[in-house]
């Protein structure tokens, strides 16, 4: 299971926080804390996985943006690797090219795109398609705000 | 992922032009929150920021508050409050209007609003209470979406006892029509049994539906349910092994819809579901094992080596194959795996292949075996994360023979680990060891630990030897073995052991070698007398040796050992010792006396010539403490040399006296005049809390099976022979490795050969203790390796890409070498150059708007390493802290090096600069820095830590030492090289040395003058000279203690009338006492320490200090 992801910038900014199991207010600034200066003080050519208490920590470096998931012990590393790319890959669909700006600026839309793919610290779905229509059929219920989203066409 | 590699960076424009792309299409960039995110990156300070956002959360909360807000200027408003607790501001007058809106919002709304809760709130919340009815709304809406929403924040986030309010309506959704839900509800169900199983337990037969549901995306998550239940009940659930086996195979077959293959790989995360599944159901299961061999096969050769992926699942099928029931076809493919992983480049890989070693190395220690060579190396990287779990396979393999050297490796990664879990696990670990092999693992911890060693450790062990266990025989066993084990040492190199390790064998000899029925007590008597004769042994220790030989001194070879002895020592300037060897002589030759062995306690012979001197006119015996408070009345010094000294007598009384050895060492420091280093309170070098409770009663006694057994272990010869070492080199030499020189080559087969001792045929070769020189040489490779590593992160790049924000993600993975990271702008990207600040936070998004990239500063004055911008390279861990002036240290008309050095309390932190000064990159960089009265140890700081083998043109590479001080002299010296090859040039070396004063070394050290009037008394080494005394009207005392303590960072204890006592440290914990009395218009300063030559550096460091005044 999976215990929380977060985003953050070279700078140590955070940009996306998802905690899977609850967690007080103080853990979770002394968490951000640890990783991004864990995270960010990596050396090039190292493994991608860390230690962290009873927990492996995944991280991965898209561009100027590092994604950090943390995963329970028999976890496998590698999978929380490919979770990591597939939800990179999601982003991407969604925003096209995705950069650490758009992260910035519709962060709502990246925490939609995450519910959609993790649910309760487990993959939910891993079709890019499927989650991809999921958000944009709520997406167009924003955009024209009718009344008639009943039958909206993720459910068809 | 090379579908995306081709995307080039276009994000840039889209986000400026706002065009239609269905992202940025939304991009709020004109919107509040964009203003709020703009203004942000535009100020300079952190206050600033501050007071940006309480402006801005005070207009948000005007506006929440406002009956005139609608719901969708809420939405706007929550998405703000969350921006501005990501920031690390409190926002939580929003939480109630997070709530509202999720509740009353439309349904677009509704979803910022159940977000906004789920970012705000934790399970515990009060406020959460609130949202129990619009969840149990959503929940029976006929809207899809809400229904969606409504267990996306079920699963997210619940309260514990309000779960059975929402369960029947959850359950109901087990049915519905669109798997979408169905999914969703499994896995908010699976949520509630993590959370509060015992409330789910009624409806278990619901999951066995939702395994069967028609759906795969139903049937997976209704998994991690079953995963979870048959951990921890296997066996009710062995009915299904045939359906899960047949799921795997249908996935492994491809016979899944397209939409859930990832990177052309069927459903990874649901085979490796599977795969754990069954692994769990087939462990110690025969007939259960047997239904999955053949899925397991299948998955092995479907699985081809070319994604991460499948190599994420091949890991879970090796996993798998060593949890059940073994069949030797497939643990022979799933060996090749592992070997696959191990000796592959990517790091990553290799660090799974060390995990899955870890994993079957019990079963299979062969298997650890073959690829030796690959864990040596593994132990050597530079990554702590790999070595750490290197260590963590070597404990596995741990055997009575390889003990040793495996928890030297532990003791060496104790060291410089900072992580304190680690450091918790590690010591618990070696605390495992010890308590299974308790001499090797003792013998390891004190030859290491050495005369840092706290002194209680070494008596608390001896304590524990000599009090025994329950069991007399076991006592016996375990004595005798401690015996065989210490007799070999001796009988190799007895010169490498340390101070206290030899007075523990020597103690141990004196009391127990009776026991062991072959050895000659002459024997023991000749290996003892040879300590007697080596150098560096010091005079506490040459009397620990004399006195086991006085326990042992009976018969012929005995009598003129102890003779010889005698002529010796009996005119030995160190009166404990001459008094020893006398002791010696005399029992040695008086067997009557020597067998008596009584001792009269009360002294009563001496009454007779205690009246005689009472009737003298003498004075009459005072106890210490009574004297010690006349003292203190009197307000004198305490100074003991000018008190009485202690009766002399009462060590004597030890003689053939079976004693503790607590006491005995207190007798020894009464002597007055021995090194002892007893003060020397926390080492700071051996975290040992962990291994001294092993030897605690009651921990020992619950492990003495092991004990036993090891008592039993036969103890090899530990030094091989000449002939046997050219031998095993030149079975070693057929196996080379290209890339590692045939001498380091060596040492790895060394290493390794001590490291699987006992694993296989090997020939083996045990280390009892440090005789072999194999580990210790392998350890200088090591450090000599990291010292050359340099490194610096900080290097800037003005010529590489930085890949700024705007590149995409996806394309510029800086991780994945094999992508081609080109910008597509051809002007420089806006390097974080060298003066990247932790102050500097926004800068990414203050690049995009300019698009000249000015940040780079490296173009403006290329040529002149400034101080100032030296400085802002050193290890982040300094920059606090002030550095002396940065002196040139050699340059050529490449490279020029500089260095500054920074005190800390304890050690001289030694920074060196590299700064290229050509117009090419320097490569294969290697910096040595070495010195014989310094040890230096390369410091791995938290951001300089890679090794430095580039340096660009015009850039600094920081190089950071941490330095103490092994043998004191005026100036200690650093002699340092830096060799490095210019592209197409031939490789070159540069020699430089450092010269650093012994004040810098020199710390205040605090302590009472009682401490100092015992410290004095235990230290050996002392120089008196009379210094110029700075004439001040006032106070000269005072004022030239002053100017001491001002220049030198002495403490002055007290100054009373003519006389001051002064006290300082060499780092570390190398105290120097200093007395100074004022005498006929000079300064008459004694100096004393237990380290030879300090008294004499600082002596001439005063002298200087005072002339410059």
């Amino acid at each position: 299971m999976m215990r929380f992801l977060l985003l953050f910038s070279r700078q140590g900014k955070l940009r996306l926080q998802k905690w899977f199991t609850p967690m007080s207010e103080r853990e979770k600034k002394k968490i951000i804390r640890d990783m991004t200066t864990m995270v960010l003080s990596r050396q090039p050519r190292s493994c991608n996985f860390l230690h962290w208490k009873d927990l492996k920590i995944i991280y991965k470096r898209y561009a100027s943006l590092y994604f950090c998931l943390a995963i329970e012990n028999q976890e496998n590393e590698l999978l929380a690797l490919e979770v990591i790319h597939r939800y990179v890959e999601l982003l991407d669909k969604y925003f096209g090219n995705v950069c650490e700006l758009d992260i910035i600026f519709n962060f709502e839309k990246a925490y939609f795109i995450l519910d959609e793919f993790l649910m309760g610290g487990e993959i939910q779905e891993t079709s890019k398609q499927i989650v991809n229509r999921c958000i944009e059929s709520s997406d167009m219920l924003q955009e024209d705000d009718s009344s008639e989203w009943y039958e909206v066409e993720l459910f068809g | 992922m090379s579908d995306v590699v081709e995307k080039t960076l276009t994000a840039l424009p889209s986000l400026l032009s706002l065009d239609s792309q269905p992202g940025s299409a939304k991009l709020s960039s004109t919107s509040k929150l964009g203003n709020l995110i703009r203004g942000i990156t535009e100020l300079t300070s952190k206050h600033e920021e501050e007071k940006l956002i309480q402006r801005e959360l005070t207009s948000i909360k005007d506006q929440v508050s406002s009956p005139n807000t609608s719901m969708r200027q809420m939405k706007e408003l929550m998405v703000r409050a969350i921006y501005c607790e990501m920031l690390g501001y409190e926002a939580s007058f929003s939480y109630i209007h997070a709530i509202k809106l999720a509740q009353q919002g439309s349904v677009l709304d509704k979803r910022v609003g159940y977000l906004a809760v789920s970012l705000f709130l934790n399970e515990s919340h009060e406020l959460l209470l609130l949202l129990v009815n619009t969840v149990l709304k959503d929940l029976q809406s006929t809207n899809l979406i809400e229904v969606c929403m409504a267990l996306t924040v079920v699963s997210q986030m619940f309260p514990k006892d309000m779960i059975p309010a929402i369960l029947p309506l959850v359950e109901d959704k087990l049915n519905h029509p669109k798997e979408i839900i169905r999914r969703k509800a499994v896995l908010a169900l699976y949520k509630f049994y993590l959370i509060a199983p015992n409330q789910v337990q009624h409806i278990h037969n619901k999951f066995r539906k939702a395994l069967c549901d028609k759906d795969p995306g139903v049937m997976t998550a209704s998994l991690h349910i079953y995963l979870q239940l048959i951990k921890e009940n296997s066996e009710g659930y062995k009915d299904l092994t045939a359906s899960f086996v047949t799921i795997l195979k249908q996935v492994v077959g491809g016979k899944l819809p397209m939409d859930f293959n990832y990177h052309s790989v069927p459903a990874p995360w649901l085979q490796i579901q599977l795969l754990r599944i069954l692994s769990l159901l087939g462990k110690n299961d025969q007939s259960t094992s047997e239904i999955m061999y053949e899925v397991l096969d299948e998955s092995l050769r479907r699985a081809e080596m070319n994604h991460n992926i499948t190599y994420a699942i091949l890991y879970e099928c090796v996993k798998c194959i060593y949890t059940i029931q073994p069949k030797s076809e497939l643990l022979e493919k799933a060996a090749k795996c592992i070997g696959n992983f191990v000796l592959s480049p990517k790091i990553n890989l290799k660090y799974l292949g060390l995990k899955a070693l870890t994993y079957v190395v019990q079963q299979d220690p062969k298997l650890a075996l073959q690829h030796q060579m690959t864990i040596i190396e593994c132990l050597d990287h530079p990554d702590l994360i790999i070595k750490r779990e290197t260590l963590e396979l070597l404990f596995r393999i741990t055997n009575g023979q390889n003990v040793t050297v495996i928890v030297e490796k532990m003791l060496d990664f104790l060291r410089i680990s900072k992580d304190d879990y680690t450091t918790i696990d590690l010591v618990g670990k070696v605390a495992e060891l010890a308590e299974k092999y308790p001499f090797e693992t003792m013998n390891t911890v004190f030859s290491l630990g050495g005369d840092m060693m706290q002194p209680d450790i070494p008596n608390s062990f001896l304590k524990l030897l000599s009090e025994g266990f329950d069991s007399d025989e076991e006592d016996r066993k375990l004595r005798l073995f401690a015996v065989d084990s210490y007799v070999s040492l001796l009988q190799s190199e007895p010169n490498k052991l340390p101070q206290r390790f030899l007075q523990v064998i020597s103690w141990v000899l004196g009391e127990y070698s009776h026991l062991s029925a072959e050895l000659e007590p002459a024997t023991v008597m000749t290996l003892l007398s040879k300590l007697l004769d080596l150098k560096h042994t010091s005079s506490e220790t040459k009397s620990w040796v004399l006195m086991a030989m006085t326990k042992l001194c009976e018969g012929g070879v005995a009598i003129s050992v102890a003779q010889d002895i005698y002529e010796t020592h009996s005119s030995s300037m160190d009166t404990v010792l001459r008094q020893r060897a006398q002791e010696l002589q005399h029992l040695s030759q008086d067997s009557e006396l020597y067998l008596m062995g009584g001792v009269d306690s009360s002294l009563s012979f001496l009454d007779g010539f205690v009246s005689e001197a009472l009737a003298a006119g003498a004075a009459p015996y005072k106890p210490p403490h009574q004297r010690q408070e006349e003292l203190a009345q009197a307000k004198a010094l305490s100074l003991e040399p000018y008190s009485l000294s202690l009766p002399i007598s009462m060590s004597s009384c030890s003689i053939a006296d079976r004693q503790s050895p607590t006491l005995m060492s207190m007798s020894s420091g009464l002597s007055g005049d021995s090194t002892d280093l007893s003060h020397k309170g926390g080492s700071t070098t051996l975290k040992l809390d962990g291994v001294k409770r092993v030897w605690g009663r009651e921990g020992y006694l619950a492990q003495r099976e092991p004990v036993e057994e090891t008592a039993q272990v036969e103890v090899p010869s530990p030094l091989r022979s000449p002939s046997q070492q050219a031998e095993a080199d030149s079975t070693q030499s057929q196996t080379p490795t290209p890339t590692v020189t045939p001498e380091l080559e060596q040492d790895k087969q060394q290493l390794a050969s001590s490291l699987f001792v006992g694993l296989g045929s090997q020939s083996s070769v045990c280390l009892m203790g440090k005789s072999d020189p194999t580990p210790q040489r392998f350890r200088r490779k090591a450090q000599g390796r990291a010292s050359s590593s340099g490194a610096s992160e900080k290097t800037p790049t003005s010529l590489g890409s930085t890949p700024s924000p705007v590149d995409n993600l996806l394309c510029n993975s800086l991780l994945d070498s094999n992508l081609v990271s080109e910008p597509t702008n051809q002007t420089p990207q806006a390097s974080q150059s060298l003066d990247t600040t932790n102050g500097n936070c926004h800068e990414e998004l203050t690049d995009v708007k300019e698009n000249n990239p000015s940040l780079i500063h490296n173009n403006e004055e290329p040529d002149k390493p400034k101080d100032l911008c030296l400085s802002s390279h050193l290890p982040t861990e300094l920059s606090g802290l002030s550095h002396s002036e940065i002196t040139p240290l050699c340059s050529n008309q490449s490279v020029n090096l500089s260095a500054c050095h920074v005190q800390k309390e304890d050690s001289l932190q030694l920074v060196i600069f590299i700064f290229n000064s050509s117009d090419s990159a320097l490569q294969q960089m290697q910096l040595q820095v070495d010195s014989g009265e310094l040890k230096v140890n390369y410091c791995l700081s938290l951001i300089t830590d890679s090794p430095v083998e580039e340096v660009r043109s015009h850039s600094v590479a920081v190089c950071h030492y941490s330095v103490t001080v092994k043998r004191p002299s005026v100036h200690v010296e650093v002699l340092g090289m830096l060799s490095y090859q210019l592209p197409g040039g031939t490789p070159q070396t540069i020699q430089f040395s450092h010269k650093l004063p012994l004040t810098t070394f020199i710390r205040p050290l605090t302590l009472s003058t009682e401490e100092y009037g015992s410290m004095w008394l235990a230290f050996s080494q002392d120089t008196k000279q009379n210094l110029t005394l700075i004439n001040d009207d006032q106070d000269p005392l005072t004022t030239t203690l002053n100017v001491l303590k001002k220049k030198l960072q002495l403490h002055v204890v007290e100054i009373i009338g003519v006389e001051g006592i002064v006290a300082c440290q060499l780092v570390q914990d190398q105290p120097c006492l200093m007395h100074c009395r004022v005498h006929a218009g000079t300064l008459a300063v004694w100096l004393r320490s237990p380290v030879p030559d300090l008294p004499d550096c600082l002596l001439y460091h005063c002298q200087r200090a005072l002339q410059e005044h």
